[in-house]
């Protein structure tokens, strides 16, 4: 770490309030993997579409015309092997940021990351290590169909020697890419679509963002939501109209799913006694099923009223513009369900 | 070639006694291909190697007692006896793994060469695969970006005519793998993959042009695993004797030692000392395997992750 790096732990601690800056969700990733890539030649980005485009989403915009051809570079459509490619330049001492724009995409290369990239550290004893990012933007926006809206986040934190972020903020994209690609494990970085263009306070000196370090999104008393990624946003939107009725709620933004920060999720439980969890994943073995069972395991006798998942129904992901809010968790239901929450106990 | 054979002959002696855990695919009649290959290869050279990997564990330098210690699952092989077979490792040698899934190496040596292009290093990176391993789309997606990009790799396939029972020309209506070669734009060379000279001789040719960052060549070997797919498979239901015999007839160690001594390069008495200097290696690789402990519940949580405090 260089000196002049700041380690914040949450935003409210975010350096320099008085620069106000603001700034996208893309942009804020843009800047933290432009100053690790000055700072360790060892870094280099490869996707399709991530070089003079600028990626789909604009994740990469302005990082070719910097670091050249050599160091960001387009891929053909072969997913496979940018992520095999990956652990090879890793396992070489390279770090690679290995760009798959769609979460779903990330199917293609499976193999690569479950059976390659997070095994070879544990197998060869430590001998090896692989360090590298794989980039990919998960979530539904706007009828993006069945094949361009997974939302699979549990996938990758089910198994044993990946890392995995899904953050939500811009401030925390910058604080939370910039330290994995200071990580030397194979880290699964998940964007939004949705939250690309969505803007916020971005400070621009330097700092990082643990992993493993939830954000208390909202402070409340009476219910905890924990969450992510796209529906940290809609969280905070149910509370602020769940406080019109005197339901006070806290959100817990998880920030990274491995390591996951259980402390924080107990110790607002043990404040609030109600526990509810907003996936945009199905509830199904997912992030919401984790979560309740930690909570069921260590800290059940903290809870006033069962354990509510508020999740995406478990269809695959609809282009129908109609029906979209009744399958994706919405401000109203989270609303509705949290108001009923409130009024039932154990 | 010698050490190879004789290696794979202490492991299936050892597996029949019921002493080594898990399964293994040995080498024996393709030691060539390995041999004429590493030789051409310096010590900071990546290679990514397959499920049949012992051959090119030992050709890259990995030690018999490392890699015999490996196969027995204790902690004093080359990945503390975590990888097996399978799961060969070592960075001090740039080997960068046999593996149990087909054929990932070619995706990963491909990266390995792209890393060393980027930080303009001269090192080249060899995949060894399968003629099964040609027909997975990993071939062709990692052939396509090598030759692209102009990456230093050297992509092996050992076509031994056969993945586990299926004859290669049921798998594939164009059985000459080498031809594919013209698809990527790149080299590509069908060598008797039991002629280790020939061998030699072709990837010389290959690690040169890669050296000079002409990009990769694609090298056929024809050859043929003596026994079956893995340990305990007789590998005769789907073979002829015929078959067998007549590759048999054609012994790798056999040619080499027919011609030096035809060339009059060595002398019979060199290679029977070879002979005695190797079993006696694989007496102590096997006596040190068999003696070493197995890892302890204690560690078996123990770098899940690389954490820099820890390491
Ligand atoms: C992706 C994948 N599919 C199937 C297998 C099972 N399998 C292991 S070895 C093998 C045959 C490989 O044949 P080839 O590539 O010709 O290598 P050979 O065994 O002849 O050396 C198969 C099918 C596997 N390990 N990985
Ligand atoms: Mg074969």
């Amino acid at each position: 770490m260089s000196e002049t790096t700041t380690l914040i732990s949450s935003a409210s601690e975010t350096p320099s309030r008085q620069a106000e800056r603001i700034i996208t969700y893309a942009q804020a990733g843009v800047e933290g993997v432009r100053e690790e890539m000055r700072r360790n030649p060892d870094i280099f980005y490869i996707g399709q579409g991530i070089g003079p485009r600028g990626g789909n989403f604009q994740q990469s915009r302005g990082l070719w015309e910097e670091f050249g051809e050599e160091r960001v570079r387009d891929t053909p459509i072969a997913e496979r092997a940018q992520a095999g490619m990956g652990v090879g330049a890793a396992l070489a001492g390279s770090h690679p940021i290995i760009d798959i724009v769609f979460l779903d995409f990330t199917l293609e290369a499976m193999g690569e990351i479950v059976q390659q990239a997070s095994t070879i550290h544990y197998i060869s004893n430590g001998r090896y290590k692989v360090p590298m990012l794989l980039r990919a933007a998960g979530g539904g926006v706007r009828s993006t169909g069945p094949h361009h809206s997974h939302t699979f986040w549990s996938f990758f934190a089910h198994i044993p020697g990946l890392k995995v972020a899904v953050p939500s903020a811009p401030a925390d994209v910058k604080g939370l890419i910039k330290t994995a690609l200071r990580d030397e494990n194979p880290v699964m970085f998940i964007e939004h679509k949705g939250l690309y263009n969505t803007k916020g306070h971005v400070p621009e000196e330097e700092y990082l963002i643990p992993f493993g370090e939830a954000r208390i999104a909202r402070a409340g008393k009476h219910v905890t939501l924990v969450t992510l990624g796209m529906m940290v946003q809609r969280s905070l939107d149910a509370a602020a109209k769940l406080t019109e009725s005197g339901i006070s709620v806290e959100v817990i933004d998880l920030r990274t799913l491995v390591p996951l920060d259980k402390e924080t999720i107990f110790a607002s439980v043990a404040k609030t006694g109600r526990l509810a969890i907003v996936d945009e994943a199905y509830a199904s073995c997912g992030v919401s099923a984790e979560v309740a069972a930690l909570v069921a395991g260590e800290a059940l006798d903290e809870l006033d009223a069962p354990i509510l998942r508020i999740c995406t129904r478990p269809t695959p992901h609809t282009f129908s513009p109609s029906t979209d809010a009744y399958l994706v968790p919405s401000v109203d239901r989270i609303v509705s369900e949290v108001a009923d929450l409130v009024g039932k106990k154990i | 070639m010698v050490l190879i054979r004789e290696f794979e002959l202490k492991a299936k002696e050892v597996f029949r006694s019921g002493r080594m855990p898990g399964f293994i695919h040995v080498y024996i009649g393709e030691e060539a291909v390995a041999t004429g290959v590493c030789g051409q290869l310096r010590k900071d050279d990546y290679v990514a190697s397959t499920h049949r990997g012992h051959g090119h564990a030992l050709a890259k330098g990995i030690s018999a007692r490392d890699a015999m210690a490996e196969l027995m699952g204790v902690v004093t092989g080359c990945s503390g006896g975590r990888g097996g077979t399978m799961h060969l490792y070592d960075p001090t040698v740039g080997f960068l793994g046999s593996n149990g899934v087909v054929p990932p190496g070619i995706l990963i040596a491909t990266g390995a060469g792209l890393s060393a292009k980027l930080k303009g290093g001269d090192q080249v990176a060899v995949a060894f695969f399968g003629d099964g391993g040609s027909n997975n789309g990993a071939f062709h997606e990692g052939l396509n970006m090598a030759a692209t990009w102009d990456i230093p790799v050297i992509f092996v396939c050992e076509n031994n005519m056969y993945a586990t029972e299926m004859p290669f020309a049921k798998a594939t209506k164009n059985t000459n793998i080498a031809s594919r070669a013209a698809a990527y734009g790149i080299p590509g060379v069908q060598v008797d993959g039991n002629n280790v000279l020939e061998v030699y001789e072709k990837t010389g040719e290959a690690v040169a042009r890669a050296r000079r960052g002409e990009g990769p060549t694609l090298i056929e070997c024809l050859t043929y695993r003596w026994f079956g797919h893995h340990e305990g498979d007789p590998g005769v239901a789907y073979r002829t004797k015929e078959e067998i015999a007549a590759w048999k007839a054609r012994d790798p160690i056999q040619k080499l030692h027919d011609d030096a001594i035809a060339a009059k390069l060595a002398s019979e008495q060199e290679f029977k000392q070879i002979d005695v200097d190797i079993k006696g290696e694989l007496e102590d690789a096997a006596e040190f395997a068999l003696s070493s402990p197995l890892e302890k519940n204690e560690t078996a949580l123990d770098h899940v992750y690389f954490n820099p405090a820890a390491d």
